[in-house]
């Protein structure tokens, strides 16, 4: 019993010098204010010589070395070209990719909206001199110069893709067909228990969409703009939705088992999910609603403490050139930001299924966004509600 | 030279004992106690609302907010409640299973018994639970086709399906020390117990319970601490149920400070199970 008295002496004496340590830097920083500008990077000016290898953080499927199928290759000849050899971090979650990237050990990051202005304010990631990157020329109008993806008007990476959240319904139970989001928030649905929603806080931004054409007095101008009021109406219709849902889904592939299996009839999803339910002979359709969708659009971004430059910027124009561009929008299941692209895809109607050229098609996608106090629609009178009071709001929910 | 210090180590003990330790004790307290100091002390700091990242100080609204929204309130009795039916279940299994291996079946076969209570374990924990998925799924699934005639339904993913599933996980590590309590008990006291006049089940809550409560314990330590910590299976088959090692998950990466406050929650229930546990002397026991 003296050996476990003298355990718990030096524990408690470890867990005081760390507490003692922990208070001693807390002199550093008070209440950070909300920030007007991101700090001051400078662009790279000029192109060097290649550095012998890139590191690359990106979502699963974004950047295939023929591992997983020896067809589905878009590194080698880009290794061989340049002599960079990638080194790829696959992120799962935006949160995960935003944290790897503050270690400062990683080139570039493929980043989706709801974490690219984490980084640029963060000072993480550096402004892209797009002038170094031949292919950005053939980027889609629609996709430069964004508010994920640059900050006024300084470009902060080059686009990759996009895509909406869509909503499925299976063809032989859900009739009539559906044509508004309000399908999946009506209490007295007669789908209750078979409706699926996208299992993440930014989800909230789904519910706010549906208000903003529903509800015009809250006064919703742009779903990842909310402040209090309107932040507890959205979060009020998805306590209303929640006994409607059966599963929500984060894991794609349990997702379309859902879909096949039964249990889902209803609910948002993703057009590369409709076409794997459907190749496996599932009856589903997919359409965006009357009032429009959430969506994603990701962006190559550089880090501002890249060790390996020269061949992060190769690597941005190599992986939005037309052929590598097309072949990772097949390979994951999404509109390709290079309009030339549309040329070298294998399936020729791909571009069609996915809408890629249809600039009309965009203009009621409301991509992924980091909601920050500042409000992002340009209020100034009120303050909106950050993305991790999102989060918060989203883990109470899923308790509740 | 390795003699010289061999000879001189070997007339100071205290030294002899702080070199053998230093390692292992080192590892206690950096690695181990270390590492779950830095995660209570981080409890109390603070996120930059924008950038998400982490401000040292001392600041109790995490704890605020953990209390005063009901939603954590619920998910800690909701994984208590799962984590203790867990424990209830995989006993009342591994019991009479324990003694069929320890006491009833051939010697022979006793090994061979063991063996095939630890096959589960060499299988992917992932692969387990997606089996569970299909076999728990309403409607196709085979839970379903094996009890519609009787009426019943599948429990479909939610509470009962988390339950099931972790049960099956953790049933070896709960039957494993239970068929080594049993092994240990000498066959004598069951006959003598009979002989004088006690029926099975008298014998059973009389002499063989006390004998290895501290086997079950030990069984329970683990069933009970795997099921409070578990995500996965929830995630998997838990439908839109939670547990608390989701909530952490869900807020590890935006709000470090916060996951940790949620994650002292477990600590505290587990400190009070050892801690029970202690006072009815089946540690010392074991």
């Amino acid at each position: 019993m003296r050996n476990a008295r003298l355990l718990s002496q030096i524990a408690v004496a470890s867990a005081v010098a760390i507490i003692l340590a922990g208070c001693s830097s807390s002199t550093t920083s008070s209440t950070t204010a909300a920030k007007s500008s991101p700090p001051k990077i400078d662009a790279m000016k000029s192109l060097g010589a290649g550095e012998g290898q890139v590191n690359i953080v990106a979502w699963g499927g974004y950047v295939e070395s023929g591992a997983n199928d020896p067809k589905v290759n878009w590194v080698s000849d880009f290794e061989k070209s340049t002599g960079c050899k990638v080194n790829v971090k696959v992120g799962s979650t935006s949160d995960e990719m935003v944290a790897l990237m503050k270690t400062g050990q990683y080139d570039v990051v493929s980043a989706s909206g709801d974490a690219s202005l984490r980084l640029i304010y963060g000072g993480d990631v550096a402004p892209v001199n797009t002038s170094l990157i031949p292919n950005y020329a053939d980027v889609f109008p629609g996709l430069k110069d964004q508010a994920w993806n640059s900050v006024d008007g300084v470009a902060y990476g080059v686009p990759h893709g996009r895509g909406a959240n869509l909503l499925v319904y299976n063809t032989d139970i859900v009739k009539p067909a559906p044509t508004s989001w309000g399908s999946v928030f009506d209490a007295n649905s007669p789908y209750k228990g078979k409706i699926t929603a996208y299992d993440s806080a930014i989800y909230i931004a789904d519910a706010a969409l549906y208000l903003m054409k529903s509800q015009p007095s809250l006064g919703i101008k742009y779903p990842y703009a909310l402040d209090q009021k309107q932040f507890d109406a959205a979060v009020a219709l998805l306590k209303v939705q929640k006994p409607l849902i059966g599963e929500y889904w984060s894991d794609y592939l349990k997702h379309v088992a859902s879909l096949k299996s039964g249990g889902t009839v209803l609910g948002t999803t993703w057009q590369a999910n409709i076409n794997l339910a459907l190749s496996e002979g599932v009856k589903v359709n997919g359409i965006k609603p009357v009032e429009g969708s959430t969506g994603w659009s990701d962006t190559w971004m550089i880090s501002s403490k890249a060790k390996n430059p020269n061949c992060g910027y190769m690597w941005m124009d190599h992986i939005i050139s037309p052929s590598a561009n097309a072949a990772v929008a097949e390979w994951f299941g999404e509109a390709p930001s290079n309009a030339k692209a549309c040329d070298m895809t294998a399936d020729k109607n791909f571009c069609t299924t996915f809408h890629a050229a249809d600039a009309a098609y965009w203009t009621d996608v409301y991509y992924w966004n980091t909601a920050t106090e500042t409000c992002l629609d340009g209020r100034t009178d009120v303050k909106c509600v950050p993305y991790s009071e999102w989060v918060k709001a989203w883990s109470s929910l899923r308790n509740a | 030279m390795n003699n010289s210090i061999a000879t001189w180590m070997h007339k100071r003990q205290k030294v002899r004992l702080l070199a053998l330790l230093a390692a292992p004790g080192l590892w206690l307290v950096v690695a181990y106690l270390g590492a779950l100091g830095a995660l209570l002390v981080t409890a109390f700091f603070t996120i930059d609302n924008f950038t998400g990242d982490t401000i040292p100080g001392f600041n109790l609204g995490n704890f605020h907010d953990m209390v005063s929204d009901p939603a954590y309130r619920n998910v800690m009795f909701r994984t208590l409640g799962i984590a203790l039916s867990v424990t209830l279940i995989c006993s009342a299994i591994a019991i009479p299973m324990a003694f069929f291996m320890a006491k009833v079946a051939k010697p022979r076969n006793q090994k061979f018994l063991v063996a095939l209570v630890l096959t589960p374990l060499w299988a992917s924990y992932l692969v387990k639970i997606y089996a569970w998925r299909s076999m728990l799924e309403p409607g196709t699934g085979v839970i379903d086709w094996l009890l519609s005639p009787l009426g019943i339904h599948s429990p479909g993913f939610g509470g009962p399906a988390i339950i099931i599933g972790l049960s099956y996980l953790w049933l070896p590590y709960m039957i494993l020390p239970i068929y080594a309590g049993l092994e240990r008990l000498p066959n004598s006291l069951l006959d003598a117990s009979g002989d004088l006049g006690a029926r099975n089940f008298y014998t059973f809550r009389k002499v063989v319970l006390p004998l290895i409560f501290p086997s079950l314990v030990a069984g329970s330590m683990f069933t009970f601490s795997l099921s409070l910590g578990d995500y996965i299976t929830a995630q998997i088959i838990g439908g839109k149920l939670q547990m608390l090692g989701n909530v952490v998950y869900q807020n590890f990466s935006i709000n470090l400070p916060f996951a940790a406050t949620i994650a002292t929650i477990p600590i505290t229930i587990m400190a009070l199970y050892l801690w029970l546990v202690r006072r009815t002397g089946a540690l010392a026991s074991l």
